[in-house]
């Protein structure tokens, strides 16, 4: 039973994705033929409609590529270009990836801080758990170029100011969901441990965080993918210094639409390998835990 | 306030209180300090002191309050209370961020004072208002509702196709993780830069966080429910109207209210890469290059109140067509 609901499961992916592809093919017929057509009118020449076909799918800067058009131009920026290279996706790659997980380090740790002093505080938790959900209400990332900006004019370049944006968006789901988190202990639980006149660290370390984590997992999942957000927007107003963000406004400059769907594949691949990395990090903390998968 | 702590003298120790009004009078004095020409802690920093004095007044009225709404009886005096802890809160940090910014006179190119930022948000108001109309109430808005709206159906259509829902929902669902704002250069691209572009872009970004958690909410009915409306032998559109929806409204309500975040970002980020000479990304993008940072700092005001007030407004609407939930119930 399991075997043939998994088979459909794929079956039902691959078609998905097939589908998918042939809209993207046509897709791209429609959106790049209008130019074509007008080339082809302008220029006073006969075209037939297997040359628009061959045509539309080898332009240099298409309104949309096709898939193989982008995986040539990944292909090249990946494997054929020196890994230090400015034309390398390794190198923007791997600006990238720093500043995301400076980020979600500093983010994790603040929410993990904040919910620690917001579980053991009351006049904490009423004071500022109003303002920390409405912290995301604020589109924090709009001022993004100007933080950059400012840190930038007190000489504080490079990886922190965009790991600080990062940060921003992080810390959010970590608070909430450790929240959450440390205040699941059992009752029971909590006064066994009261009984045998446990101290305040104790109740921590033995309970409230052992607890916590399963939580705390669930929501470094959505701070990781939140802090890639914001690291590539974050690299929108740096310019020409690197980083994927940074790769799709100039992109967008000089009308490379090629490039600039090589970098968000990219950018969607390493989002959706940090989220499988955490959760595999969490799948073997509840594993330990003994909460099955 | 006042009036709040002087209900609050019977119970509170003499000495927290007289602390809470020192604090209270060095929040005054520091500010008087400060109020003249700026720069007053470099001429005079044994004035500093008073700012420990003042958070630490701060921190007691707070504590006080909190005590006192954990003891209140009335539901008027306990939300009371639940709206001024944080405001007290926000208070002191305003106030805190002015004495900085005005006794050590920061350069308004790195930080402009609160007070700046306010006299600049209400005499820039009409531009204020123009960008606010081009990017929320244009671009923001149609994004949204088409985005949230299409993602309802989709999620409607395909709740009774299985084969559907394994092909979309790994797709629905690894969509989570990556970053979709990217696709805003390819959008100008397609749309031109006026509005449509950053609703394009909208549309996208709010897609399927509704498809995701409309599903999600679609399955999340009583199995006992669906049973009742079977015996009562009622067909596939009575079970949607009275079972299956209402137990979906939460998880909807969810996304609309993360959606209305993530459209006002998606629509101001989408500005970034062209736009005409008006709109919220527009105008910090360009007030930045002109280090002219008190309306940039006036532009997130405006962000930061549409974002907070329209998550607001969703939450009261969830109240009202929620109120038999456990989850509102609870919240009293």
């Amino acid at each position: 039973m399991f075997k043939s609901f998994h088979k459909s499961q794929a079956a039902a992916l691959t078609l998905m994705v097939l589908a998918l592809l042939l809209l993207w093919y046509a897709g791209a017929l429609w959106l790049n033929s209008d130019q074509l057509i007008n080339g082809y009118e302008r220029r006073n020449i006969d075209w037939n409609f297997s040359q628009l076909v061959a045509d539309a799918y080898s332009m240099k800067r298409p309104m949309l590529p096709t898939p193989d058009q982008i995986g040539a131009e990944l292909y090249k920026s990946i494997f054929d270009t020196a890994v230090d290279s400015k034309r390398s996706l390794v190198y923007h790659s791997a600006i990238t990836l720093s500043s995301t997980l400076l980020g979600f380090l500093m983010g994790g740790l603040l929410g993990i801080v904040l919910a620690i002093g917001i579980v053991h505080n009351r006049t904490l938790e009423r004071s500022l758990m109003p303002w920390v959900i409405t912290s995301q209400t604020i589109p924090i990332l709009a001022i993004a170029p100007m933080i950059i900006v400012v840190l930038g004019a007190l000489n504080f370049t490079g990886l922190v100011p965009k790991a600080i944006i990062s940060m921003y968006l992080s810390f959010f789901p970590v608070t909430i969901g450790m929240v959450k988190g440390l205040r699941a202990p059992d009752k029971l639980h909590m006064e066994l441990l009261a009984t045998y006149s446990a101290k305040p660290g104790e109740f921590f370390w033995k309970l409230r965080w052992p607890t916590a984590l399963p939580y705390l997992f669930a929501s470094l999942k959505i701070a990781i993918a939140a802090s890639l957000v914001g690291a590539i927007v974050a690299e929108l107003p740096t310019g020409a210094q690197g980083g994927l963000g940074a790769r799709l406004l100039s992109g967008s400059y000089y009308g490379q639409t090629v490039q600039i769907w090589a970098a968000l594949v990219v950018a969607a691949v390493l989002g959706a390998v940090l989220v499988a990395l955490v959760g595999m990090m969490e799948r073997k903390i509840n594993r330990r835990m003994g909460i099955a998968a | 306030m006042t009036s709040a702590m002087t209900v609050n003298t019977q119970s509170a120790p003499v000495g927290r209180l007289v602390l809470i009004a020192a604090g209270a009078a060095a929040l005054l004095l520091s500010l008087w300090i400060t109020g003249g020409e700026p720069g007053a802690y470099n001429r005079q920093p044994i004035w500093l002191v008073l700012i420990p004095l003042m958070l630490l007044g701060g921190w007691f009225a707070m504590e006080q309050l909190t005590a006192l709404g954990d003891r209140l009886e009335s539901k008027a005096a306990v939300r009371a209370v639940n709206l001024a802890v944080p405001t007290l809160f926000a208070v002191l940090l305003l106030v805190l961020w002015q004495l900085i910014c005005t006794g050590f006179a920061v350069p308004s190119v790195l930080l402009p004072a609160p007070g700046t930022i306010g006299i600049t948000f209400f005499s820039e108001l009409e531009t204020l208002a123009k960008d606010f109309a081009q990017t929320w109430l244009k671009a923001v808005l149609a994004g949204w509702l088409i985005g949230c709206g299409s993602g309802f159906v989709v999620a409607l259509l395909i709740d009774r196709s299985p084969f559907l829902q394994k092909g979309l929902m790994p797709i629905g669902n690894i969509m989570s993780s990556i970053p979709i704002v990217g696709i805003a250069p390819i959008m100008v691209m397609w749309f031109g830069f006026d509005w449509q572009s950053k609703a394009a872009v909208v549309v996208i970004m709010t897609f399927f966080p509704m498809l995701v958690n409309t599903l999600a909410g679609l399955h999340a009915s009583d199995n006992l429910h669906l049973n009742l409306l079977h015996t009562y032998a009622g067909n596939r559109r009575q079970t949607l109207w009275y079972v299956q929806l209402p137990a979906a409204l939460p998880f909807i309500f969810n996304a609309l209210k993360i959606n209305s975040t993530l459209a006002l970002i998606g629509a101001i980020v989408a500005e970034f890469f062209g736009t005409p000479i008006v709109g919220m990304g527009f105008r910090i993008s360009t007030e930045v290059g002109r280090m002219n940072m008190d309306m940039v700092w006036a532009t997130i005001l405006v962000a930061a109140l549409a974002g907070s007030i329209s998550y607001g407004l969703l939450a009261l609407l969830e109240r009202k067509l929620t109120f038999w939930h456990p989850s509102t119930r609870a919240a009293g």
